[in-house]
């Protein structure tokens, strides 16, 4: 489109496009032309080396350098006693610490403190807050993070095919000599971590935790096991597809389950979806469902951006 | 624990402080992932365990990670290691 537009590629893209596959050097070539040649020579003369332009005296640059330094160094010190000091005077304005009469102290949290456990079934009242009264707040979040993994995925995947293929080749040569310790520790380890991540997910609504400190669990001990054992074995379960497929799902099932608060509970209707008894596993209406999918996000997200990081594909 | 806390504070000033001086960026990322895990021993000090397990998977485990990828690929590990090794021999070549 653009060649046929632009046969001549003279346009602004056509020579960006040019300046990006050629990297930063032609313009440093340009650079160290421009000060490295003498401006005016005769042609026979071009052939020898070019002269170096006239040295500074050494001691001008030096007090150059000195002065420069003294001066860096003011300016550090003044910005950093300005900012301290600006940060210092903020928190001594900020209400006390634990005081009764914080701001706050208003009714939402009375409501939440008191009501939390029985409107939303949640023994733990921060999920209830942030699955259940805040839950719009977190589908927003679990789609900054999938947003976040597109991005890394635009800007960090390997371009080819036999780039990919050099680079696992690459990691292959890595893996054969990889450490024992660290593979008998991985395999001891990941288990437990995975049972930990998986239990604070089921429980997000029982105990301290949720859908966001499980998932990240999860996503340690994947990103534990690939960098054991590398990526033959991690990317037999975990591929593109089914990253794609798991985060997708889950975003989904997250604003599908969720849109029937903008039709019952928001507006004191009935809705179908009850509490239950607040303690037992499956209680709590929808939370521990969204808990699964929040984690899913999470744990998938991270493994991504490792990968990605690592070795540009996943 | 008003002492624990006390300590755990002065040592994640401490790595805050080593972070911003050291010139070795592998030595940085190691005492960032440090002060990662002092800070979510404060965290449960606080009362808040969920956000202390988010801390020690998040800024102890993942952001480390990404960090020393992120050197390995800019090669700041490698000549980390090289400039290391270099010291050595110089040093083994100093003492006979």
């Amino acid at each position: 489109m653009a060649r046929r537009l632009d046969p001549k590629g003279q346009s602004l893209y056509a020579r960006f496009l040019r300046y990006l596959s050629e990297g930063d050097d032609r313009l440093d070539r340009e650079v160290m032309h421009a000060v490295d040649a003498p401006p005016a020579q005769p042609a026979a003369e071009t052939v020898k080396a070019p002269e170096l332009p006239a040295r500074v005296p050494e001691a001008v640059v030096r007090r150059h350098t000195r002065a420069a330094r003294i001066f860096y160094l003011v300016a550090a010190a003044l910005m950093a006693a300005g900012i301290s000091l600006l940060l210092i005077l903020t928190t001594t304005d900020l209400p006390s610490f634990g005081d009764d009469g914080n701001p706050v102290n208003n009714e939402v949290v009375r409501r939440y403190l008191e009501d939390g456990m029985r409107e939303t079934g949640s023994v733990n009242l921060v999920t209830g807050m942030i699955l259940d009264y805040r839950a719009f707040d977190t589908l927003g979040e679990s789609n900054v993070l999938f947003t976040a993994a597109c991005a890394v995925m635009i800007l960090l995947r390997a371009g080819n095919r036999e780039e990919r293929i050099e680079i696992e080749a690459d990691e292959r040569m890595e893996n054969r000599n990889q450490d024992p310790i660290l593979q008998t520790v991985t395999r001891l380890l990941v288990p437990l971590i995975l049972m930990f991540g998986c239990y604070v997910i089921l429980n997000g609504h029982l105990s301290p935790g949720g859908g966001f400190s499980g998932g990240a669990v999860l996503g340690a001990a994947m990103i534990l096991y690939l960098n054991a054992f590398g990526s033959g074995s991690a990317g037999r379960f975990m591929t593109l597809a089914v990253h794609r497929a798991v985060t997708v799902t889950a975003l989904s099932f997250y604003a599908l389950s969720k849109a029937y608060s903008f039709f019952t509970g928001a507006n004191h209707l009935p809705s179908v979806i009850t509490p239950g008894t607040p303690g037992n596993l499956f209680s709590a209406g929808l939370i521990p469902y969204l808990n699964i999918c929040v984690g899913l996000v999470v744990c998938f997200t991270m493994y991504a951006f490792f990968a990605l990081f690592r070795k540009g594909d996943i | 624990m008003q002492v624990l806390g006390i300590l755990l504070l002065v040592f994640i000033l401490g790595c805050a402080v080593s972070v911003a001086f050291t010139k070795n960026l592998l030595t940085a990322a190691t005492v960032f992932m440090g002060q990662s895990l002092a800070l979510s021993v404060v965290w449960i000090l606080l009362e808040s365990p969920d956000l202390s397990v988010t801390e020690a998977a998040v800024g102890t485990g993942i952001e480390s990670l990404l960090l020393f990828v992120t050197l390995k690929k800019i090669r700041a590990v490698d000549q980390a290691i090289q400039s290391e090794e270099e010291k050595e021999e110089e040093e083994h070549g100093q003492t006979p």
